[in-house]
């Protein structure tokens, strides 16, 4: 426990104004506007947006701008904002199959509906510092265009689906469970655990979903399918009696197809895993999908071996890093009182073993 | 009734989406706002967005956003919505103030002032993107191997 200590007003303002001035650093250099964070440090951005699962790409950046680019303080603001807003309802589930794809890539067909659609990706550059953009006042070429007539870009899971050689991604329109109405309960269906990985720590997930490849829970998985691009929000207005769309967020999805050798009840076919999240967020949905997938052990009959990523009390109590952090840091606070108490008991301790020593 | 609901679905789905600023913009632009009483003054709250398991399968909560929406009433009673994404109270208030006068007798010279050219940038904006996105796709050739 901590206790109520007074006595530290003087310090903590001085301590607050102190972050103030190191915040805005050298005033001999620009400020940072918020506008330049949002586009200029977009992926920062949709991870805080993500993982504070609040979609607002100005808010994140302001948050990240307060938090001196601590994304996890950042996430923090946004969530602990979050709870300030009235909730409107809920938007009908978005049809990702719909998405305006900037990005859309398969690694398991190479000739696909739709195609390879690489995006503004780092895949293929070379990973060397690029000292240009350290010369500030370049404003790059405007990328190539090919102006082609849109195609359809079905789902690859579809193509599977339609020869029964991959698990039916199932059904059912049950208004889902929400961590920010309820706390978790276990055993958490898989609405929930997707509720909670979307919102998860990117590296927790990273660490997961890597060790799930390298043997600790066996599913090896394929990226069917990565796609990335704007999908329309759409919600019921009771006013009107029929649903509008209100805005469009930027998603990454991910599905992974992954073996499965059948069960007593199903036959061989492939199984799936599902990552989604808000804005270009790739290696968080990839990862998310591998560790949506491990969890899913027992409803697919698989055997627990024991691994962290498919113990979902281990993953889902852990994958918040609002709760991580606030724990975490919670033991800098005084804890003069609990220590007093320990620190009287070695003392008692050490002298009952002199004594029979 | 159909199709009327229909286009007043297309128009707020349009506005929702504009950029903050561009419907406002050209409503002033195109003629000088009308009274009004609030129904609903414009307020901030959050929508939670959902996804599917599966991208098919059951819905699941993703993550929310914020929304502004409010509702008001022309002089001559016509009623306007607006539910749009972010935190802009002025864009709600443009927005539900071209719902309501799209009910009315200005309506076709709010579809050419406004709504028409909203329409026309997102389409643009949509197909620069679409182009660009077009253009990063993956020619795969075949290198032709020289045994026989």
């Amino acid at each position: 426990m901590y206790v109520a200590v007074k006595g530290g007003e003087r310090a903590i303002g001085n301590a607050h104004a102190w972050l103030e001035e190191e915040r805005r650093g050298d005033v001999g250099v620009a400020e940072l506007s918020v506008a330049q964070i949002r586009g200029q440090l977009a992926l920062s951005v949709n991870r805080v947006m993500a993982e504070g699962a609040l979609h607002d790409p100005d808010l994140a950046a302001l948050a990240i701008k307060q938090a001196r680019g601590d994304l996890v303080e950042a996430v923090f603001l946004i969530r602990a904002y979050r709870t300030t807003l009235p909730r409107f309802g809920a938007a009908q589930p978005v049809e990702t199959a719909e998405m305006a794809c900037d990005r859309r890539i398969s690694a398991t067909f190479k000739d696909l509906p739709g195609g390879q659609v690489l995006g503004p990706t780092f895949d293929y550059t070379h990973r060397l510092l690029e000292f240009r953009l350290a010369a500030e006042g370049g404003t790059p070429e405007a990328a190539p265009e090919n102006p082609a007539a849109p195609e359809p870009v079905p789902h690859v899971a579809a193509f599977l689906g339609r020869d029964g050689l991959i698990e039916p991604a199932g059904d059912g329109e049950a208004v889902p469970p929400d961590l920010t109405r309820e706390p978790l309960e276990l055993p958490a269906c898989r609405a929930l655990r997707l509720q909670a990985l979307a919102r998860a720590d990117e590296g927790f997930l990273l660490s997961l979903a890597y060790s799930t490849q390298r043997g600790y829970a066996r599913n090896h998985a394929f990226v069917g399918e990565l796609r990335i691009g704007k999908v329309a929000v759409e919600m019921d207005i009771p006013e009107l009696g029929f649903p509008v769309e209100i805005g469009e967020v930027t998603l990454t999805e991910c599905e992974t197809v992954n073996q499965f050798k059948g069960s007593k009840t199903e036959p061989p076919q492939f199984t799936r895993g599902y990552g989604l999240a808000f804005g270009q967020t790739e290696r968080k949905a990839i990862a998310m999908a591998l560790v949506d997938r491990a969890l899913r052990w027992r409803e697919l009959g698989e055997e627990f071996t024991g691994a962290p990523a498919q113990d979902a009390e281990f993953v889902l109590s852990h994958a918040d890093n609002v709760q991580a952090t606030g724990f975490l840091e919670h033991i800098k606070l005084p804890h003069y009182v609990d220590f007093q108490s320990e620190l009287e008991l070695v003392r008692k301790l050490r002298a009952e073993a002199e004594a029979s020593a | 009734m159909e199709s009327a609901n229909a286009e007043r679905q297309a128009w707020m789905g349009l506005l929702a989406k504009a950029p903050p600023g561009r419907a406002a913009g050209l409503l002033d632009a195109a003629m000088a706002r009308p009274a009004f009483a609030w129904l609903r003054a414009p307020e901030t709250g959050s929508v939670m967005v959902r996804g599917r398991a599966g991208a098919t399968g059951a819905p699941f909560n993703l993550g929310e956003m914020t929304v502004t929406r409010c509702s008001l009433r022309l002089g001559c009673g016509t009623v306007g919505h607006a539910c749009l994404q972010g935190r802009s109270k002025p864009d709600a208030e443009a927005a539900a103030l071209i719902d309501a006068l799209m009910q009315t007798g200005a309506a076709a010279a709010l579809r050419t002032a406004v709504l028409d050219p909203l329409a026309g940038e997102r389409d643009a904006a949509r197909r620069s993107r679409a182009s660009k996105a077009a253009a990063t796709k993956v020619d795969f050739f075949t290198m032709v191997r020289g045994d026989d």
